[in-house]
């Protein structure tokens, strides 16, 4: 496998009227190519903002990417001019929103959008992107695709502006789709027709796929990795299998003892992360999750511990990983 | 209080409907209902939690306000402890409200900015005239030591909490009039994952501690399994299945419900491999425009002639004393 995009030490943070924010504090990641993995975490937790400095979509000021590479195809986007990254941003690496309403624009019609997109980047006449845009619609089951070019996007449903989003999105083949939580805002019925198109395009079209959310639920099923994001930093990273049977950061072990079991036969108290998340203003010095800890010594107060390798493609930055995988599905199990 | 199966039933929904009208034109012309809720019938029982889940639209949350008469109803009864509230008096509604209050989803939405926590909670207490201002005061700071916040918060904003620390604040103010039910509308859906779990628990502490009853409206279907002991599921305007929790999740008859349940992410990567989906057709229909007959039919993989005909009645195919309803014509196919 060739790893299409390499992430390495990514810091951002914003300059506000009360402090610095510590958004991002350093974090790498890779992806292969065809491959999909997820970025979990809260609100507040890094996890979008870390995509958007990838995509240079940081407003700045207050935003500012500070540190890092990333590396796609060899090249560095941090480095390239707006104008390079904008011709990449579409076409190469595409990106779907949670909210398609705020993404779409509400005095054009889809059709216009669609084919915008598709003259800019791949120099198309406005008759073949016209044709471009109804198979897109078609592939992502918009009935009657071609007389729906001239609608509006108030006159589609909430999931119909998804798959419009995602057939924008697609059009000019990605290589990489960035989903930042695409399906919250959806129904589950819907939630799982939008995951299942997603996922039958990535197999037909051979793209890679990032997804950013905040449900440890929904991905389980449908990504290779896993980036679990806590205070702007990755806590743990790994194969699915690995963060949800062998979980080695106290964290990921709270979020999923925190989601009831819809297959549970008894009903157990749930388990709650107590105390609130970390205040991103302060510079990050000791264990960030420490205050929310159960698992916490002394050491997790005085040095914020980096994320090290403890498995073949399973990283944890936890002082205290080899008591919490004691903990996990599978520890507690042997 | 009446008695249902050796329960007490403190509030019984008979046919509820509510019905938005559509007006067209400079006459403001009614040419058309949106049917939100169209003929509910349950009963809650004293100290249960009755679970409502459903897809945006099916008209949960409409329910849920026409049962406290926060909106008025169309047509049917609501018995509060045996008292209709639909035929009441504004000043007697007034009162009754004190029994039952409602926790809504965003708290950030329905704390006033510009009142301190203390005047916000204490404001239910004041308009049912209870107590003095000294006795309020005590009353609020041992509210907020009941939903596990500091009494010292009690000058201070909404805007100085965070978003599960207001939902606390929204229950407190529930909680102040001491009631007997409550209606909580998607309490959780605005709160980040670690936060739910918190708000859930506490939601249980004080079922336990107070006696309360709920009615615990959301469409994340899990959490309704953990906190609900029966659930009620409702698709455009109707309730299709109806039953204790266990029955519901694992032997559910109505293929809505299937449908729902398949979708429903677990977090296990090996289970979800193993499963298998259903994925429903096509979306909602409109309430204002609704299928003949089953109101499922569209979008149902079982449906026969008699499903766009007939309208399914809502029947028991548990026991009398353990009753599971459901609104399918095929419902046996599935027992």
């Amino acid at each position: 496998m060739t790893t299409i995009l390499d992430v390495r030490n990514l810091v951002t943070r914003f300059y506000t009227e009360d402090g610095v924010v510590h958004a991002v504090n350093g974090i790498s990641y890779t992806l292969d190519e065809g491959e999909s993995m997820a970025i979990v975490g809260e609100s507040g937790s890094g996890k979008s903002v870390g995509v958007m400095s990838i995509m240079g979509l940081i407003p700045s000021p207050p935003g500012k990417v500070e540190a890092g590479e990333v590396l796609y195809n060899g090249r560095d986007l941090l480095k390239l001019s707006p104008e390079e990254l904008r011709q990449l941003r579409g076409s190469e690496i595409a990106m779907i929103f949670q909210d398609p309403m705020t993404s779409l624009n509400p005095v054009l019609t889809v059709g216009l959008q669609m084919t915008e997109a598709l003259e800019l980047h791949l120099n198309m006449s406005s008759a073949q992107a016209k044709e471009r845009a109804v198979e897109m619609l078609q592939l992502v089951g918009i009935p009657n695709a071609a007389d729906r070019l001239d609608d509006y996007p108030h006159q589609f449903s909430g999931g119909q502006r998804q798959r419009l989003m995602i057939a924008m999105a697609l059009s000019c083949n990605p290589s990489i789709l960035i989903a930042d939580e695409p399906t919250t805002a959806l129904d589950v019925t819907i939630q799982a027709q939008i995951i299942e198109l997603v996922q039958k395009l990535q197999q037909e079209l051979g793209m890679a796929i990032i997804w950013i959310t905040h449900d440890l639920g929904v991905v389980a099923g449908m990504v290779q990795k896993l980036a679990v994001m806590y205070a702007g930093f990755i806590v743990e990273y790994g194969s699915v299998h690995d963060l949800y049977n062998l979980t080695s950061h106290p964290y990921t072990l709270g979020l999923l003892n925190s989601i009831p079991k819809v297959d549970a036969r008894e009903r157990t108290r749930l388990s709650s992360i107590e105390g609130l998340p970390p205040d991103l203003l302060m510079e990050p010095k000791r264990c960030p999750f420490a205050p929310r800890c159960t698992f916490a010594v002394e050491r997790c107060w005085e040095e914020n511990p980096p994320l090290i390798s403890i498995a073949p493609a399973h990283s944890s930055a936890c002082w205290q990983w080899e008591v919490v995988r004691s903990q996990s599905k599978v520890g507690v199990a042997a | 209080m009446s008695q249902k199966n050796g329960k007490e039933v403190l509030v019984s929904v008979n046919d509820l409907k509510l019905h938005f009208p559509i007006m067209r034109g400079v006459i403001r012309r009614q040419v058309g209902a949106v049917k939100a809720v169209d003929g509910v019938t349950f009963d809650i029982y004293k100290g249960e939690t009755l679970g409502l889940v459903g897809e945006s639209g099916c008209g949960k949350s409409t329910a849920g306000r026409a049962i406290l008469q926060l909106l008025k109803p169309t047509a049917g009864e609501v018995y509060f402890e045996d008292r209709d509230l639909t035929k009441l008096s504004k000043g007697d509604l007034r009162r009754a409200r004190r029994h039952m209050q409602m926790i809504f989803q965003d708290p950030q939405a329905s704390l006033n900015p510009r009142l301190t926590v203390g005047s916000i909670i204490s404001e239910p207490l004041e308009i049912h005239n209870v107590g003095d201002r000294e006795s309020r005061k005590e009353r609020v700071q041992e509210l907020l030591r009941v939903v596990g916040l500091n009494p010292y918060f009690i000058s201070r904003y909404p805007h100085e909490f965070s978003g599960g620390q207001r939902q606390r604040i929204g229950i407190a103010r529930a909680l102040a009039t001491n009631p007997s039910f409550i209606v909580a509308d998607e309490p959780i859906s605005a709160l980040d994952v670690s936060i739910q779990a918190q708000v859930v628990n506490l939601l249980d502490d004080l079922k336990a501690e107070l006696g309360l009853t709920y009615l615990f409206i959301a469409h994340d279907l899990s959490m309704v399994r953990y906190i609900s002991d029966r659930v009620a599921v409702m698709y455009l305007g109707k309730i299709v299945e109806l039953g204790s929790r266990d029955d519901v999740y694992d032997r559910p008859y109505h293929p809505y419900t299937q449908a729902l349940l398949s979708a429903i992410p677990i977090p296990d990567p090996d289970k979800e491999a193993r499963r298998e989906r259903i994925i429903l057709k096509g979306e909602v229909p409109s309430p204002a425009n609704p299928p003949t007959g089953c109101r499922f039919h569209t979008r149902c993989q079982y449906a026969t002639e008699i499903c766009s005909q007939q309208d399914p009645e809502f029947r028991n195919l548990g026991t009398a004393v353990q009753s599971h309803m459901v609104a399918c014509h095929h419902a046996e196919k599935f027992m």
